[in-house]
């Protein structure tokens, strides 16, 4: 094997393995800081190894019991420094070691225990782009637009916090799943959207290193708890919207709205796989398991992939959807999303109304802006449109979307 | 492994408890007890009542008032012993609807 397919054998072993080792560690010495330095060690090794070497017939084994050694060695260095065995102040695992299998993973552990609703969200999903994802830290400081030093911080911050709060490794017990499993979506979900529609001036529009993770970790999420309608919900979700990703920007950096949006430049593939999970979701709803937020907005993209051009789309079907998202989710933004629905099927005027009822609690939101805009551009009201726009290219943080707004603005005549 | 859980208010809230909160931190407290969570619990005068004193230095220095003057501040406290921070939390959750107030949760080192 030469020098460069060796790495490459790492680069996906780190994918695959990392958080089962940075797990098992876990497990086995009670403390995620030994872990995390134990993984990232044995993957060092590996680099150094594996070209000279070649690759060992089981990677996986290979990197745990090295970073194992790792562990075990810096244990020792430190209960010498201290004078005495360090025990206490491990992380708490209050299960026996259970049968292996999906609610068994190690990672599962790992997940709950780094979206745990003790720390600041912020932190939730730093903690698990380092310890799940593998991510570095001056990579998670690159994706938030934040100092390499300070990202550092809340990491060592967590972890500290994580073993003086004693949070829990371990997944939680049924009646407390559905709860912490949603901290876990929402924690998923944050990553997809900075990726989506990224926020800062000095970042591309669209982050696809961001979605892929955001993907990749819902993906192992959804394995290690198949049974999940939420999760099925959530990936479905983000597959129908990445789908898209290739026809969501213009040549000249410009944010393409759905309506305009080149269709045949769609993803099939992953829309095929959308649908599929949503029609599993439909299955089960249809079996009388009431759909949460994500299956109900996976089922809206759902709509809006499998129509042919804006005209084709089913609007009535899509704003039922959004009057059943209403009944759980009775937010502004939900009501903002219904309002366009509702201008699709009953015209600008209706929906415009319905947008005035939202102008309290949505006046800082450049979407609700956009939209006004938008409607108030088809009625014709240039000059209250022009006022809209320009509120909404204030307030929008995506460079993209800031463009194509603009150009709107500027069009009206 | 024990947790302080502090009871906060802000200038609005009143600090005593009113005999309907006092009868379910009582029912809330005996919980505690059969348990196996408690360790210790107490309700405290406000910050009018507090007294610094620093004996640091050569004499102690009294200062009347409070260490920090703060808008929020604590009126009470359990001391609970709890596995580990899940089962805190939850225990607290049920002390802050009994006590009808926030409360904050702390490992003791």
């Amino acid at each position: 094997m030469s020098q460069a397919d060796a790495l490459t054998v790492i680069t996906e072993t780190h994918r695959e393995q990392w958080a089962r080792v940075v797990a098992a560690l876990t497990r086995r010495f009670g403390d995620l800081d030994i872990a995390e330095e134990a993984a990232a060690e044995a993957f060092a090794a590996a680099v150094e190894r594996w070209p000279a070497d070649g690759v060992p017939p089981s990677p996986g084994a290979w990197l745990t019991t090295t970073a194992s050694r790792k562990a075990i060695d810096r244990i020792r260095r430190e209960s010498k420094r201290a004078g005495k065995q360090k025990e206490a102040q491990l992380l708490y695992d209050g299960d026996p070691p259970g049968p292996p299998g999906a609610i068994g993973d190690e990672r599962l552990r790992l997940i709950f225990t780094c979206c745990h609703p003790a720390l600041a969200m912020e932190t939730r999903v730093a903690l698990t782009l380092r310890m799940v994802a593998g991510l570095t830290v001056p990579e998670i400081a690159r994706a938030f637009l934040v100092q390499e030093t300070a990202m550092e911080k809340r990491i060592t911050r967590a972890k500290a916090k994580i073993k003086a709060a004693r949070i829990p490794y371990r997944v939680p017990s049924a009646e407390d799943l559905p709860p912490r499993v949603s901290g876990v979506l929402a924690v998923l979900f944050l990553v997809f959207n900075e990726g989506y529609l990224a926020t800062g001036p000095g970042t591309d529009p669209l982050r696809h290193d961001l979605t892929a993770e955001a993907i990749r970790l819902t993906r192992l999420v959804r394995a290690l708890l198949p049974g999940d309608g939420e999760v099925a919900g959530l990936l479905a979700l983000m597959l129908l919207t990445e789908a898209r990703r290739p026809a969501r920007v213009s040549a000249r950096g410009e944010l393409i709205p759905l309506g305009e949006q080149d269709r045949g430049a769609w993803d099939t593939a992953l829309i095929a796989e959308g649908h599929q999970l949503v029609r599993e979701r439909l299955a089960a709803a249809a079996g009388g398991v009431a759909p949460g937020r994500y299956q109900i907005l996976a089922a809206i993209n759902a709509v809006h992939t499998s129509a042919r051009d804006m005209r084709a789309t089913d609007w009535s079907q899509v704003l039922a959807l959004y009057d059943q998202l209403a009944r759980i989710d009775a937010s502004p933004v939900v009501a903002l999303n219904r309002a366009i629905a509702v201008a699709e099927l009953d015209g600008p005027e209706v929906a415009l109304a319905e947008l005035g009822r939202l102008e309290g609690k949505l006046a800082g939101y450049h979407a609700y802006h956009a939209t006004r805009a938008e409607l108030l551009r088809r009625l014709g009201r240039s000059n209250e449109s022009r006022a809209a726009y320009d509120t909404a290219i204030e307030l929008a943080g995506n460079t993209a979307e800031t463009t194509y707004l603009t150009r709107r603005r500027d069009q009206l005549g | 492994m024990q947790y302080l859980v502090s009871v906060i208010v802000d200038d609005d809230t009143v600090e005593r408890a009113t005999p309907d909160e006092q009868a379910a931190i009582d029912v809330f407290n005996e919980g505690l007890q059969a348990e196996g969570h408690w360790v210790f619990a107490g309700g405290l005068a406000g910050p009018s009542a507090a007294t610094v004193i620093d004996n640091r230095g050569a004499e102690a220095v009294i200062t009347d008032g409070p260490f920090l003057e703060s808008k929020e501040y604590i009126v009470g406290f359990w001391v609970m012993e709890a596995a580990d921070l899940d089962v805190a939390l939850k225990l607290a959750a049920q002390g802050s609807k009994a006590c009808n107030r926030k409360v904050e949760v702390r490992p003791f080192l």
